[in-house]
């Protein structure tokens, strides 16, 4: 603000920051080693790192087992494909509806795996 | 417009959507409120609005369509769209809500810090954008000519006049309410008639399915021109890692309040797409006991809107047409405000504003310039319409789904992950993947149909593509350490350490 303007119009400020930096991170001293990446920082975040993404690979790794798996066993054992139960192919009643609540179910454990890491880690870093 | 009921609710979810937008107009005030919502939106709120922008024309038509069509290996699509949110949960949802990006160039830029890797992006987001927009004008044109046998160009118009009030008016605070409030719509709109239908069918003993064995058993059906299970696998691939790369679903995450909440509110999302799908099977099994036969020329998108005519002729099934029909358009609206929106924010961060801050100097509105990038943002796909030619719903979004999965996927994958990504390696995947895949979807959209591995390979490229892509990436980022971002330890600390930690 220059000098001298009237203080009605200096409070008048046109805001162009971009959303590109909107979310910068502010730091707590608390965790400066963690996103310094010193010594022990950098020990934390690669723990982190390790964790999550062996539990993300093991879930994507289970997830393509039994989905990949299904067109995989008809393929492979076409006498699979026309087992019923009580007169429906059973291949229906699975794809149309009991995949939804399996997803479901996988995507609330993992939220929860997920959430438990971090939580740890938390712990960890406010305890030095 | 015909005087018919559904005609009346078409206009009804019209005006119902722009008043939202209106309504919203006055909440949000200041720019950021424009673009995030002021970031005060719950996981359950979020959540609906994620399935409110995402079932599309393609899932409220265009699934049931392809289930009453080929049978039970369409039954991959709903599976393969709702896929794509898990994976989406596991890789990406909680880092990409802490890199603050609220586009995925923004990412890119954030991540690689590079320019020509945010505008690389920025393309790729304009194109799968309008790329998926195409379809929903069609539904439109279509949708509105089987029920006021109005002219095909007249939906598409009324979807693009619509999204342009909603979206230049309100931003995005409105467009999270209105598109929760969409999903709830689409979802009675869909579920009622289909109770009412079914009970229809079973106390009347209504017609039995007479059905093919290649309808009803995996694998066997003689519409996949042959290597059905390479198809099946790569048409899954593709769904379950495009999801995260379409530039409408990437921006809901930012309005996510930080990265615990964008977990919940994909879990969430994930109950509401499994309620909205298996209901669509309805339509495809009534359809195929009550239409065994469509005539020529006739699309099987039609299906879910023909059904009522058919089991309950009358007053009743006119009412329950409205109700499908209102559904239908806001499925066509919802997505197409939701995709709007975001090559709306594209076009606005790297296009339009640095043109008007060019040609007129100093101070100029950026909401003026929002407005403007939302009316390009709408016509283009609208003077595309009537170029593409008529593929079935569900298939075609897949286009966009498989430039996704070999483009965005790889990026954000790598990305979130693996800290040796560099400028060059992301460079090369993704310029490798735009041009195979596009090249692909064209050879298949213009030679239509074929046989053989060649035309399995080129209509369902995703298997191939993405682990190439993958290599691409890779190799070419150890090649080039220097392209190696400096701070891209730093960001990836911050993209997957809690908030209560690093805020």
């Amino acid at each position: 603000m220059s000098e001298g303007t009237p203080p009605h119009l200096e409070a008048r400020v046109r805001v162009t920051s971009s959303r590109r930096e909107a979310a910068t991170a502010r730091r707590r001293p608390m965790a400066a080693a963690l996103v310094e990446q010193t010594g022990a920082g950098e020990l934390y975040l690669r723990g982190l790192l390790r964790a999550q993404l062996r539990l993300a690979l093991g879930v994507l790794a289970g997830l393509a087992v039994v989905l990949g798996g299904i067109p995989v066993l008809y393929a492979v054992l076409p006498a699979a494909r026309s087992v019923q139960v009580a007169g429906v192919p059973v291949v229906w009643p699975v794809l149309a509806v009991l995949v939804y609540p399996v997803l479901v179910a996988v995507a609330a454990w993992y939220t929860r795996a997920a959430t438990r890491i971090e939580r740890r880690l938390s712990a960890v870093a406010r305890e030095r | 417009m015909a005087p018919s009921p559904a005609g009346a609710a078409v206009l009804l979810v019209c005006l119902v959507t722009v008043a939202l937008s209106a309504f919203g107009l006055r909440l949000s005030r200041r720019t950021s409120d424009f673009y995030v919502a002021g970031r005060a939106v719950s996981p359950q709120r979020n959540a609906a609005a994620i399935g409110g922008e995402y079932l599309s024309a393609a899932s409220f038509l265009g699934v049931a369509g392809l289930i009453y069509d080929q049978g039970v290996d369409a039954l991959w699509y709903p599976v393969g769209y709702t896929v794509g949110y898990l994976v989406l949960l596991v890789l990406v949802a909680a880092p990409l809500r802490r890199s603050g990006a609220y586009t995925l160039p923004d990412f890119a830029e954030a991540r690689l810090e590079s320019r020509s890797v945010r505008h690389l992006c920025s393309v790729l987001v304009v194109f799968i954008g309008w790329l998926y927009l195409l379809p929903q004008l069609q539904g439109a044109g279509f949708t509105l000519r089987l029920v006021s046998g109005a002219p095909l160009w007249l939906g598409p118009v009324l979807v693009v006049g619509v999204v342009v009030l909603s979206v230049a008016a309100g931003g995005m605070r409105s467009i999270t309410l209105v598109q929760a409030v969409q999903y709830w719509i689409k979802l009675s709109a869909l579920a009622i008639p289909a109770g009412v239908l079914l009970a229809v069918w079973w106390g009347t003993q209504g017609p039995g399915l007479e059905v093919t064995e290649s309808w009803v058993l995996p694998g066997s059906g003689p519409q996949t021109g042959g290597h059905g299970l390479y198809r099946t696998l790569s048409l899954l691939l593709a769904l379950a890692l495009g999801t995260m790369g379409l530039p409408h679903v990437v921006v809901r995450y930012y309005t996510n309040p930080d990265g615990t909440a964008a977990r919940a509110t994909t879990v969430r999302v994930l109950v509401l797409l499994g309620l909205f799908y298996v209901v669509t099977v309805v339509y495809a099994v009534l359809g195929r006991a009550y239409l065994p036969t469509l005539g020529p020329g006739v699309r099987a998108d039609t299906v879910v809107l023909r059904l009522p005519a058919e089991v309950l002729p009358g007053v009743g099934g006119e009412v329950l047409l409205a109700a499908l029909t209102g559904g239908a358009f806001a499925a066509f609206l919802s997505t197409s405000s939701g995709l709007a929106l975001a090559v709306t924010g594209v076009l606005n961060q790297d296009v339009v504003r640095p043109l008007l801050a060019r040609a007129v100097p100093g101070d100029h509105s950026e909401v003026a310039g929002f407005r403007i990038a939302a009316v390009v943002a709408v016509l283009v796909p609208f003077a595309g319409v009537g170029v593409f030619p008529e593929v079935p719903l569900a298939a075609f979004v897949t286009l966009a789904f498989v430039i996704a999965a070999s483009t965005f996927f790889p990026l954000l994958a790598l990305g979130v992950w693996w800290p040796r990504l560099s400028v060059q390696g992301a460079t090369a995947g993704l310029v490798t993947g735009a041009v195979l895949a596009i090249g692909a979807v064209a050879v298949t959209v213009l030679a239509g149909d074929r046989r053989g591995w060649a035309d399995a390979l080129l209509a369902q490229p995703a298997a191939w593509i993405v682990p190439l892509v993958g290599v691409v990436m890779v190799v070419v980022s150890l090649l080039t350490p220097q392209g190696i971002p400096r701070g891209a330890a730093r960001t990836l600390v911050r993209l997957h350490t809690p908030e209560d930690l690093t805020a």
